[in-house]
């Protein structure tokens, strides 16, 4: 198991210009990592949407690498996305997928079947071009500046700790932050894009 | 016969309004109604079709082609487009961009009375959501895409066609 945050700090040297977006819980520790918050996107706001919206990021944007942080919670609520991204083949999406085998935003409650889901083997058969697993984290170290070079549609599984959040939402301390839509307005800017 | 051919909706009238109001991608899922509009739309080398696995898919994937400056069109029937529900409250009313989706109104009839639930609950489920909608039987109601996308451009919300006849005149 990795933490979260080790997995952006891996990730980081290797990012390049790519755009990044994430989902889940622990997706929220990509913004202390990230130096340049023009190219991260927010974009989730339905469940586990975050993936297709990534999808039409990628596609409207084929010449940028885009990369999400997915977690499995969100990515079982849209399972069927892997095969929509496998049947487009976009050559730059690279699809990292977190998983603590619960959600750990409504209090560490086991996604279903939680320990015993093979999910690069679910990307792999969906035909997804590389696929990988990690649970340690030097391994992941050593190989993520290599998968970066490689042609995508890939996914990367990596088991990570929980981190389980128990309080009623109404007393979680709120992560600030941009919103979603300054962070689509700064990104449209950063490349260019008119706002329609 | 030559009349009744005049009165339905054509595939290339749509795919029409599609090129005229700059469509750069169609998220869809085909449906028993659509297969030659599908057709169509793939030999359209200014078109790029998106298949997508299932219709919540729909409004988060156009989302992120709308950031990243294209403009995408959701096709879909309306069955998916209830199952599309939290993707579309999410994903396109909040988001603050324009959206056409185009519905194919599977039940709908002009009598009114339908055995289909589905058409039953359509026109209230955008009401509920408070969607904006036309309805577009014929290439004669085709004037109403383009108002469709006006709207939805002016609004930045999601705009609902409904396709009453599903290309083919047999509803009603």
């Amino acid at each position: 198991m990795i933490d979260a945050t080790d997995v952006f700090k891996a990730f980081q040297p290797h990012r390049g210009d790519a755009i990044v977006t994430t989902s889940g819980t622990v997706g929220s520790h990509w913004a202390n990592v990230s130096t340049k918050p023009n190219r991260d996107l927010r974009l989730g706001s339905s469940m586990g949407q975050t993936v297709s919206a990534a999808f039409g990021v990628a596609l409207g944007l084929p010449e940028e690498q885009m990369v999400l942080f997915d977690s499995e919670g969100a990515l079982l609520m849209n399972l069927g996305a892997l095969a929509s991204i496998a049947g487009k083949a976009p050559k730059n999406f690279y699809h990292f997928l977190l998983d603590n085998e619960m959600y750990a935003t409504t209090g560490g409650q086991p996604v279903p079947n939680a320990a015993n889901i093979d999910y690069a083997g679910l990307a792999k058969s969906v035909g997804y071009a590389s696929t990988h697993h990690f649970t340690d984290l030097e391994e992941l170290v050593t190989s993520i500046g290599e998968i970066m070079k490689e042609e995508g549609p890939v996914f990367i599984s990596i088991k990570i700790n929980p981190e389980v959040q128990n309080l009623p939402m109404a007393l979680r301390e709120r992560s600030g932050g941009r919103s979603r839509i300054e962070t689509i307005r700064n990104f449209q800017k950063e490349f260019g894009i008119a706002s329609v | 016969m030559v009349q009744q051919q005049a009165e339905i909706l054509r595939p290339e009238t749509l795919i029409s309004e599609f090129k005229k109001n700059g469509v750069t991608h169609v998220v869809t899922i085909p449906d028993s109604e659509t297969n030659y509009l599908y057709e169509l739309m793939v030999k359209s080398d200014w078109l790029d079709v998106v298949p997508v696995s299932r219709e919540g898919e729909a409004p988060s994937t156009a989302l992120g082609l709308n950031v990243a400056g294209q403009t995408p069109v959701c096709l879909i029937q309306n069955t998916g487009m209830m199952e599309a529900g939290d993707s579309i409250r999410g994903m396109a009313l909040d988001a603050g961009f324009p959206l056409l989706m185009v519905v194919g109104y599977r039940g709908w009839t002009r009598r009114g009375a339908t055995p289909d639930t589905v058409a039953r609950y359509t026109e209230p489920f955008l009401h509920a959501l408070g969607i904006e909608y036309f309805l577009v039987e014929t290439d004669n109601d085709s004037a109403r895409i383009s108002e469709a996308f006006e709207l939805a451009r002016s609004t930045k919300r999601p705009v609902v066609v409904l396709i009453g006849d599903e290309y083919h005149g047999f509803n009603r």
